[in-house]
């Protein structure tokens, strides 16, 4: 089948994905022009937008024969990401910085302005893949390299907004992307994955980055009894399941943060088992598929974080849509208020919606 | 490259003239002009006469004549240099060219406001003014809106706040459009940089009259002890022989030019709804064009012109080539609705009627077509 000519929209991060997605698109035949988003200029600037990358990005574009812009959405990027990520964490929320990123950023605001100028699509180097079923219904399918794959972070895009995406190396593995820059000679060949936050490169990082922005309160450390047991500095800077930097004396039983209560600056621990629930809310739901079609469903396959493995369960999805309930087959490690989880369907194929942890339900499953 | 250029004040073509004026010392007459046998001093002639055509036109000695890398070193010289010889503190307006501004903040200067016109508010320049002041820096004229200011005014107040000061000014969009025999009275230091007016890319001029100050780049001392480096021949020859046509070109061309940019102006007002020039024509030079469109976004507006090959700009991009958003707009309080929208084309030497044509041909259709959303 001849692949029509599209005007296409790449976004470049100066990574070996976004660089090969550009390369192939060019292969293709595709009217295509590179950019690569400001986003951050702040201290860290050694993420996916330091100067160095858009020189990466900036080449590889020239080698390829493409045009090559820069846009300058820091502003977006802080009142969406940044600005959100710090509040979050003042009031004990754990959010994915990254998925709020193209939820607001690469998959609204950069496709909005891609789409004012005239291009039909907006493409990226993420790892997965959009497929249409028998009927026409886009699907958002997983990576074909599941080890890569990036369904998860990508999981907010409509059915609306996925007829204007591409994922050009969502059907390769990472070493034959890899094996096809290098094909190409492209100076991103060998780079090496972008790690984590790009505002904030490691856990030091992190603590100095929210450090300067909010102010860390100290918490007692109680037991499920209520006996203080420790302290930790930063009551802020604890997440639900941590296990380690809990101010807890080696050589006991395993303890785990089983609840955070920032107001009160309180962190109980306790044993694992205090962290299993039978059954997740997801609030702010974005849908891929149907509500409908997806309450229907028997089981459904739910992920809780980026490389989490997908566990069976069923789902009651509210009347307007905006939430679900999860009611675990077997029960689950509850999911830190702020962490995104996505639904795919039971043959762990297909993302049907996703949305925002809020709370832990106690919802007893459905008969 | 069959563009419409209307960027002269990012940077010009070069006149023909000072084209072909560097090339026999890109070849055959490449001797160092510092060099100690007959070769080096016929270099060294056409240095020397060289630096007389910049006095000419400036209004100053030959010996007030310092060549530099650029216009940005020639600032930096200046303050800078100011500094370290005098110490004090330097004072700017908050308009102006990075190569002033960063380099007054970095020194813990004092940053002065300016009037909706983007002019220094000479009221605030007053009130920061006092005997710890060694340094004022005011550009001539605006690179992005194109304002001119009251150097005149400026130098008065510095002579009865700040009588240790010496004042400083980035001419280097002038030359284009002021006669600088009538600026140079004002300022002891001046930069200037050729490319902004017909010369090759990496030469500028410091002028420095009266003023003493502590050279940026110590080594051979080439240029009085004020500068140091071998000179760039070719590129002293070109801008010096730039400077001179442009000079006797200035009067016409500005005539002509301010002609094409007041039909570009008004029929853009005329054209579009909400569109604002950001600072009165007589407020300004004749080849600046710079308008603020409300609803619309310069990166935006500048990929559609750009696609159909015109040339002009927005404010000054970051070392990554992402724009930032405009200093001096928000110095002149630009509404933000407007500033995001913020255009600058500017006209030159080698502008015709027919680039206006064009120009306005693509910008039309594109803002309706940026405020109506995709089509």
């Amino acid at each position: 089948m001849k692949v029509p000519r599209l005007k296409v929209m790449v976004a470049m991060s100066g990574g070996v994905d976004s660089s090969v997605a550009a390369a192939l698109l060019v292969e293709q035949g595709h009217d295509v022009v590179g950019v690569t988003m400001r986003l951050w200029g702040g201290d860290s600037d050694t993420g996916c937008c330091s100067v160095s990358d858009v020189d990466d990005a900036r080449r590889v574009a020239q080698q390829l024969g493409i045009d090559h812009l820069v846009f300058n959405f820091t502003e977006d990027f802080h009142r969406h990401v940044v600005d959100p990520y710090v509040d979050a964490h003042r009031v004990g929320i754990t959010p994915n910085p990254c998925i709020e990123c193209n939820r607001h950023v690469k998959f609204a605001r950069l496709s909005e302005r891609a789409a004012l100028l005239g291009f039909d699509a907006v493409a990226t180097g993420h790892h997965a893949r959009v497929t249409a079923d028998e009927g026409g219904t886009l699907q958002l399918e997983r990576g074909f390299d599941r080890d890569k794959d990036q369904s998860y972070v990508v999981h907010m895009i409509d059915q609306a907004e996925l007829a204007r995406t591409m994922f050009p190396v969502g059907s390769m593995t990472k070493t034959t992307v890899r094996e096809h820059a290098a094909r190409l000679g492209l100076r991103t060949a060998t780079k090496p994955d972008s790690q984590d936050v790009c505002f904030i490169t490691s856990t030091g990082w992190r603590t100095t980055f929210l450090g300067t922005r909010i102010p860390f309160r100290p918490a007692a450390v109680v037991d499920t009894s209520g006996a203080t047991v420790g302290t930790v500095p930063a009551v802020e800077m604890i997440t639900l399941g941590q296990r380690r930097g809990i101010g807890l004396p080696g050589g006991g039983p395993k303890q785990y943060v089983v609840e955070v209560d920032v107001p009160n600056a309180l962190v109980t621990v306790g044993d694992e088992r205090e962290l299993f629930v039978p059954g997740q809310h997801v609030a702010e739901m974005t849908w891929v598929q149907p509500p409908a079609a997806v309450g229907e469903a028997d089981t459904v396959l739910v992920q809780c974080s980026a490389h989490g493995e997908p566990k069976p369960a069923r789902v009651t999805v509210a009347a307007d849509a905006r939430s679900v309930e999860v009611h675990w087959l077997i029960p689950q490690r509850r999911v830190a208020n702020g962490q995104s989880i996505v639904l795919y369907d039971d043959t762990d194929r297909f993302v049907l919606a996703g949305g925002i942890s809020r709370r832990a339900s106690s919802a007893p499953l459905p008969r | 490259m069959n563009v419409t250029y209307l960027d002269h004040a990012a940077t010009t073509p070069m006149r023909q003239e000072a084209v072909e004026a560097m090339l026999p010392f890109l070849t055959e007459r490449f001797a160092n002009p510092s060099g100690s046998h007959r070769f080096a001093r016929s270099i060294r002639q056409v240095v020397d006469e060289a630096r007389d055509v910049v006095a000419d036109i400036v209004g100053c000695e030959p010996g007030d004549v310092i060549f530099t890398g650029c216009g940005t070193e020639s600032d930096n010289a200046a303050i800078l240099g100011t500094l370290r010889r005098h110490g004090g503190t330097a004072v700017c307006s908050a308009a102006e060219h990075h190569a002033v501004l960063h380099t007054i903040e970095h020194a813990g200067g004092r940053i002065v406001g300016v009037d909706p016109q983007g002019r220094i508010d000479l009221a605030e320049l007053a009130a920061v003014l006092d005997d710890d002041v060694s340094v004022v820096s005011v550009m001539a004229v605006n690179n992005e809106v194109g304002a001119i200011n009251p150097l005149a005014d400026v130098a008065a107040l510095v002579r009865e706040r700040s009588p240790r000061a010496v004042v400083h000014t980035d001419a280097v969009q002038a030359v284009s459009w002021l006669d600088l025999r009538e600026l140079s009275p004002h300022a002891q230091l001046m930069a200037f940089s050729a490319h902004k007016f017909g010369g090759p890319k990496g030469v500028g001029i410091l002028i420095a009259r009266g003023a003493v100050f502590e050279p940026l780049l110590q080594g051979g001392g080439q240029e009085r002890d004020r500068r140091s480096g071998t000179h760039n021949v070719a590129g002293i020859v070109a801008m010096a022989e730039a400077m001179r046509i442009t000079d006797r070109e200035r009067v016409a061309d500005t005539l002509r030019l301010r002609e094409m940019r007041d039909r570009l102006v008004d029929t853009l007002l005329a054209e579009l709804p909400d569109v604002i020039e950001t600072v009165p024509r007589d407020a300004k030079v004749a080849g600046s064009a710079h308008v603020c469109i409300a609803d619309v976004e310069s990166e935006a507006l500048l990929y559609l012109l750009d696609e159909a090959d015109v040339c002009a700009s927005a404010a000054s991009a970051c070392a990554s080539g992402a724009m930032e958003p405009s200093h001096v707009l928000a110095a002149m309080g630009v509404d933000k609705r407007y500033s995001l929208g913020a255009l600058r084309m500017s006209l030159g030497a080698t502008t015709t009627s027919d680039d206006v044509d064009r120009a306005l041909a693509v910008l039309v259709p594109a803002v309706r077509r940026l405020r109506g959303g995709a089509r």
